[in-house]
């Protein structure tokens, strides 16, 4: 009877895993090698993969920068309010992604916005798509480092504090060395996150050729033109991307 | 000299207290603390490092009333039950740390003595992962000694230990508070380590210190 239990449960497991395998598999078969690279050596596709690897790298190294106090301050302080908080910080999680991009580009508009834009212009500009991606990916990063925080011990901290340092000196030199794995996993997670937004960044930072086209808009606009091609192609390197992101992940050990 | 003045704390949710707990262990002593569990000896400690702020109450170091200062300024060595040896720092970075805090420039000089008094000169590339259990104990003295603290806080230090090295540790323990001239304040369940080590007897009960015959 135990045996049917475990072997029932691995069978939906299994089923789920063939369900994607299949989704892959048909999408990799629909193009041919050739096809491919005559896809991605176009100079709009390359320079939409650079772009992506540009913004998403700075994105997700501003997410991390941000998810370091805010998942430390999660972790370790008690204070009144918390839980709000704690709901607040999920907001760019749980917000459809077209509603954020409506968000920034309202922001934007206003009298504050317009100050910010004097001195960086985001609104249809590659800072813009930057933008549109750290809002989303900082959310994920501050999940991912609060999670590693909680997971480890304050103690180390609290006796560097008895041992002559500052709170500053015991999470710069006990608590983030510790975090390092959880780093790296916020870093990908937030990285992965920032390569596959579409909707905040179309709505926010348009969708020019060869200005603000990153690769989730380049399988959009070569599907809006009919190019079935071009756009599978793209999405085979996305699904490359993921996996490899999805492997540094496990290797660092961090279960996100 | 430790000096607790009507100390008092009360956990979040009321759950917990320590009812004005008044206590003084004085220079040079080797004090034991014991108590059932759960009933706040590690909350007394960490109230003395300056870990927990007190509701009421004073706590006086040698005369000096730290009640208000932050635990890197009141001059304790502190090792707690699970000894919390820095996971990613080898030996000789977790005992230069207070150094390195407090600016100290002969940093190597101490640390070269520490790790020689305690026997662990052999340990100082190693990771806390690569540690025994009395090796742990014996860096995180180290590394408590090294601030050279005017206190030394002990939470229950010996209590992950076996019963040949448990023996070595306490009589180092000895040793070590002999010839630092430190008042000790040691956490343990244990009446026979107790009995061993103690020259002042201590027990926490019903959120109050009482001296235990």
């Amino acid at each position: 009877m135990r045996r049917l239990f475990w072997i029932t449960l691995t069978l939906i497991t299994a089923g789920y895993l063939l369900f994607w395998f299949l989704l892959i598999a048909a999408t990799a078969a629909y193009s041919t090698p050739e096809a491919w690279l005559q896809t991605v050596m176009k100079p709009e596709i390359r320079h939409a993969t650079g772009l992506s690897l540009l913004t998403c790298t700075v994105a997700a190294g501003f997410a991390l920068l941000l998810a370091i106090p805010v998942g430390y301050l999660m972790a370790r302080h008690d204070f009144r309010g918390k839980t709000w908080i704690d709901a607040a910080l999920d907001i760019p999680i749980v917000l459809p992604p077209m509603v954020i991009g409506i968000c920034l580009l309202i922001f934007f508009q206003t009298s504050l916005g317009q100050m910010i834009e004097k001195v960086i212009p985001f609104t249809y500009t590659v800072a813009g798509v930057v933008l549109a991606q750290f809002v989303v990916a900082a959310a994920f990063a501050i999940r991912t480092m609060r999670g590693t925080f909680d997971h480890l011990s304050p103690r180390p901290e609290q006796v560097a504090l008895t041992l002559g340092a500052t709170d500053f000196q015991a999470l710069w030199h006990v608590a983030l060395p510790a975090a390092k794995r959880g780093m790296l996993a916020a870093f990908c997670i937030s990285w992965a996150r920032s390569l596959g937004e579409f909707g905040p960044i179309l709505v926010f930072a348009g969708a020019t050729r060869m200005k603000t086209e990153v690769l989730p808009t380049t399988v959009w606009l070569e599907l809006s033109v009919g190019n079935l091609e071009s756009a599978v192609a793209v999405s085979l390197g996305m699904i490359v991307i993921a996996v490899l992101v999805l492997v540094a992940v496990r290797a660092s050990g961090e279960r996100v | 000299m430790i000096t607790l003045d009507s100390i008092s704390w009360t956990a979040p949710g009321a759950t917990f207290a320590l009812r004005d707990v008044s206590l003084s262990i004085p220079a040079n002593t080797y004090a034991v603390l014991m108590g059932s569990t759960g009933c706040g000896k590690t909350t007394l400690l960490e109230l003395i490092c300056g870990l927990r702020k007190p509701r009421s109450g004073r706590i006086l170091l040698d005369s000096q009333d730290v009640t208000a200062l932050e635990p890197r300024q009141r001059g304790i060595g502190y090792v707690p039950q699970d000894l919390a040896l820095f996971p990613a720092k080898r030996v000789r970075e977790q005992i230069l740390f207070p150094l390195k805090m407090r600016g100290m420039k002969d940093g190597a000089k101490i640390v070269q003595e520490l790790v020689e008094e305690l026997g662990i000169a052999h340990l100082l590339d190693r990771l806390p992962d690569n540690l025994s259990g009395g090796e742990k104990q014996r860096v995180a003295l180290a590394r408590a000694l090294a601030a050279q603290p005017r206190v030394l806080l002990l939470d229950e230090p010996l209590s992950a230990l076996d019963e040949t090295t448990h023996g070595t540790a306490m009589e180092l323990l000895r040793t070590l508070q002999a010839r630092h001239s430190l008042t000790v304040l040691h956490v343990t369940h244990s009446p026979s380590e107790a009995a061993a080590l103690g020259q002042m007897r201590l027990r926490l009960m019903d959120g109050c210190v009482g001296t235990h015959s």
